[in-house]
């Protein structure tokens, strides 16, 4: 079977500084698949050359089996990969609803003269369009929806920002998800949350899901499979205990991690 | 349900409901109120609003003055809600806008007018200017794929000034292909600074628009449609698109809007407005000239769309009345007076924070006693300083000689010494002001009103067709440091 995506021999440099060297990588249909490594080891470069920010030096990306090197990285969104941002990138000054709505833009259609004259078809799109971001922040139970609706972004917080965006990449249509950091900055019950929510997202929503994670307790619990980066090449890559054991992955960590992983 | 049971055994710490307690700041005093009462008005009756009770204009008067600025208003309402859809809704800094008013005014005078000798009909020089407008917005929208910011606004400038420049020095251009027909026409392609005069009436069909009323009514029909348009467009899918990309361009590209086509359509949308708008009013006026097309129409178009709250449609419009009347206004001196003292009397409110109508009524009353102490003062030590009579002609002007100083033999022509120094000391104690804080404050705002009043009744008040962008610009640094987002804007937030 086709993988959903595929990574061959991704290389991509700045300057004299080769931040991806020669990466494969693939995730199947339904899996959910880690991605690990130290500071600057390159995993949003991986993001960043899939959803097509960069174009890599060599190598190929397919989405289901067919190439995507090159295209503008709105096409990829409508081809069905949707991401979202460690550093959060949010509309802040649109409402939480907006926010989730602007992305339904690549699967609806009404042009500039039907929304000027608000034909029964676009007005019907615009309904349609209303359902989808509230049926997606319903994903996340009481915390997004209601009153929240109609709160501009900047007013969540941190936490609820997250799970925004996360809404947001879920309004695009995605096949596959790329998670950018999830847990980053959440409390540990926030963090267990999202550990639950990303399994949810799977199971219930049917996302494959690509994803970032420095928590190793939130990777241990969600992974199908965990892959670990250093300097841009891949070292290891297998099941979470695999991993975590691979002397290599023990060593880019400088040990501190791997004690943590040890246990 | 598991879902149930999780929702109660989790605990209320990270869980952030109080910010809907919170709520927005509530505003206060007789402005927050009268904000809030027409937030609550649906968005219909807003718009409807906007074009119903300018049309009761030329019922109410047909003096041919009123409803020439009556025109000129809707005319800038036009070309500010067409500068909203870049600089507004998409926030893009479009400094190249009012290049398109020229050129669809050109493009009139092109068209129909004995210059060319062409006489085409209204509606086909409208569709020539529509497809040629929005093929050149557009191209002006090109540099916005890779320029953002100060960069693309500087770039956008220098398509004004080209634009100005070919019209100034149009007598003397050459177009390939055309040399014959350009050397017959008298003064050239444009007849350069003098302008275009004689231009054909607008003839729809055989029924030409003559009088005042009927321009009127053609441009607030415009402007009805412009409206329609662009509220219909700004709560669409591509408004969405429009904001989200002046929020986060990046992840407005990632979440699968084509940022660069969106940020082509917006300036493409608002350049058609304007060049239409122009067509307009070259009809109207009978004539064009380069001078229409300069840096003071730009400024005073964005001031308009900043004073209302830029991206808020209803707001911009109101901002273009009120600058648009305010400067008719200010043209004659007697008007200018009255604007000029109901300006100073609503700075006091908006600087007093809290407000308290105490402190407001204090400071009025230390502000007159100031005068007159001031005035004692002067009189009793160089005498010549306060005998001169009021050069302004309203009877406000004639009340406040006897409290501002003015000096003895003042003519308007020339400035008196002591103008010339109340006006620099009227500049320091501004800028002094944005520099204080709290009491000090208020403190330091009497003399400056007072000094604001001597320089009015000294230098300004003679020349006010000149000096009233002086006057404008005081009242938007005022309007502006007391609410930052204009008018009607939503106050917007850039980090947190």
């Amino acid at each position: 079977m086709t993988p959903v995506l595929e990574l061959r021999g991704v290389t991509k440099s700045f300057g004299g500084l080769r931040v991806l060297d020669h990466v494969d990588l693939t995730v199947a249909e339904g899996e959910i698949v880690s991605l690990i490594g130290p500071n600057g080891a390159g995993k949003t470069t991986v993001f960043n050359v899939i959803t097509g920010v960069y174009r890599p030096d060599e190598g190929d990306i397919l989405l289901d089996g067919r190439s995507i090197v090159g295209l503008p990285p709105h096409q990829i969104t409508r081809l069905g990969v949707a991401r979202t941002f460690q550093t959060l990138r949010l509309f802040l000054n649109m409402t939480v609803k907006e926010n989730v709505m602007a992305a339904a833009y690549g699967h609806t259609k009404a042009g500039l003269w039907r929304s000027i004259l608000r034909t029964p078809g676009q007005r019907r799109e615009e309904r349609e369009i209303e359902r989808l971001a509230e049926e997606k922040l319903a994903f996340f139970g009481q915390r997004l929806v209601g009153y929240r609706f109609d709160q501009p972004a900047y007013s969540l917080s941190y936490a609820n920002r997250r799970r925004l965006e996360i809404a947001r990449a879920m309004a695009a249509k995605p096949r596959i998800l790329l998670l950018d950091e999830p847990a980053a900055g959440m409390n540990p019950v926030e963090t267990q949350e999202i550990t639950q929510l990303i399994g949810k997202l799977r199971q219930e929503a049917g996302y494959t899901i690509l994803v970032i994670e420095h928590d190793m307790h939130v990777v241990e619990g969600i992974s199908d499979r965990v892959v670990a980066l250093d300097h841009g090449v891949k070292i290891a890559e297998g099941s979470f205990e695999e991993v975590a054991t691979d002397p290599r992955v023990i060593e880019a960590y400088l040990g501190v991690q791997a004690e943590a992983a040890r246990k | 349900m598991a879902e149930g049971e999780r929702q109660r055994t989790i605990p209320r710490i990270g869980v952030d409901e109080w910010v809907a307690t919170v709520e927005e700041r509530v505003e206060r005093g007789l402005a927050g109120r009268a904000r809030e009462a027409w937030g609550r008005v649906p968005a219909g009756v807003k718009l409807a609003s906007l074009v119903v009770v300018p049309a009761l204009v030329p019922l109410l008067t047909q003096d041919d003055y009123l409803l020439q600025v009556a025109i000129d208003t809707v005319v800038f309402m036009l070309l500010a809600v067409g500068l909203n859809v870049a600089v507004g809704f998409a926030g893009l800094l479009d400094l190249g806008y009012v290049a398109f008013f020229g050129f669809g005014a050109y493009t009139y005078a092109m068209f129909a007018s004995d210059h060319t000798g062409l006489h085409f009909q209204a509606p086909l020089v409208l569709l020539i200017v529509a497809v040629t407008g929005t093929a050149l917005g557009f191209l002006v929208g090109l540099p916005s794929w890779r320029l953002v910011g100060d960069y693309l606004a500087i770039v956008t400038l220098f398509f004004l000034q080209i634009f100005s420049t070919i019209l100034v020095n149009g007598d003397r251009l050459q177009l390939p292909f055309l040399e014959k027909e350009i050397a017959k026409l008298d003064g050239g392609l444009t007849r350069g600074p003098n302008g275009i005069s004689n231009l054909d009436p607008m003839n729809w069909l055989g029924w030409k628009l003559t009088s005042l009323t009927q321009y009127f009514y053609l441009a607030l029909i415009a402007f009805a449609l412009a409206l329609v348009a662009l509220h219909s467009l700004n709560n669409s899918r591509i408004g969405r698109a429009w904001r989200a990309l002046r929020e986060e361009p990046l992840a407005a590209e990632l979440m699968g809007m084509p940022v660069n086509w969106l940020k082509l359509l917006a300036f493409a949308t608002g350049s058609v407005i304007a060049a239409l708008t122009g067509t307009i009013f070259a009809a109207e006026q009978g004539a064009v000239f380069p001078s229409s097309v300069d840096v003071t129409v730009l400024i005073t178009l964005y001031a308009m769309v900043i004073l209302g709250g830029a991206g808020d449609l209803a707001g911009v419009a109101i901002g273009a009345i009120v600058i648009s009347v305010a400067l008719e206004a200010l043209r004659t001196p007697s008007n200018a007076s009255w604007v000029f003292y109901i300006a100073l009397a609503l700075t006091l409110p908006a600087l007093v924070r809290p407000w308290r109508w105490q402190l407001v009524a204090l400071l009025v009353g230390a502000t007159v006693g100031f005068g007159f102490a001031v005035r004692a003062i002067v009189e009793a030590a160089w005498p010549a300083g306060t005998g001169g009579r009021p050069l302004g002609e309203a009877s406000i002007d004639d009340w406040v000689s006897s409290w501002v100083l003015l000096q003895r033999n003042a003519t308007p022509e020339v400035p008196t010494a002591l103008g010339k120094t109340a006006f620099v000391a009227l500049i320091v104690a501004v800028l002094g002001l944005t520099v204080l804080k709290g009491r000090r404050r208020l403190v330091a705002l009497v003399p400056t009103l007072y000094l604001a009043a001597c320089v009015w009744e000294n230098v300004l008040v003679p020349q006010s067709a000149v000096t009233r962008y002086i006057i404008l610009g005081a009242l938007l640094v005022g309007m502006m440091a007391a609410r930052p987002q204009g008018l009607l804007g939503k106050t917007r937030v850039e980090i947190v």
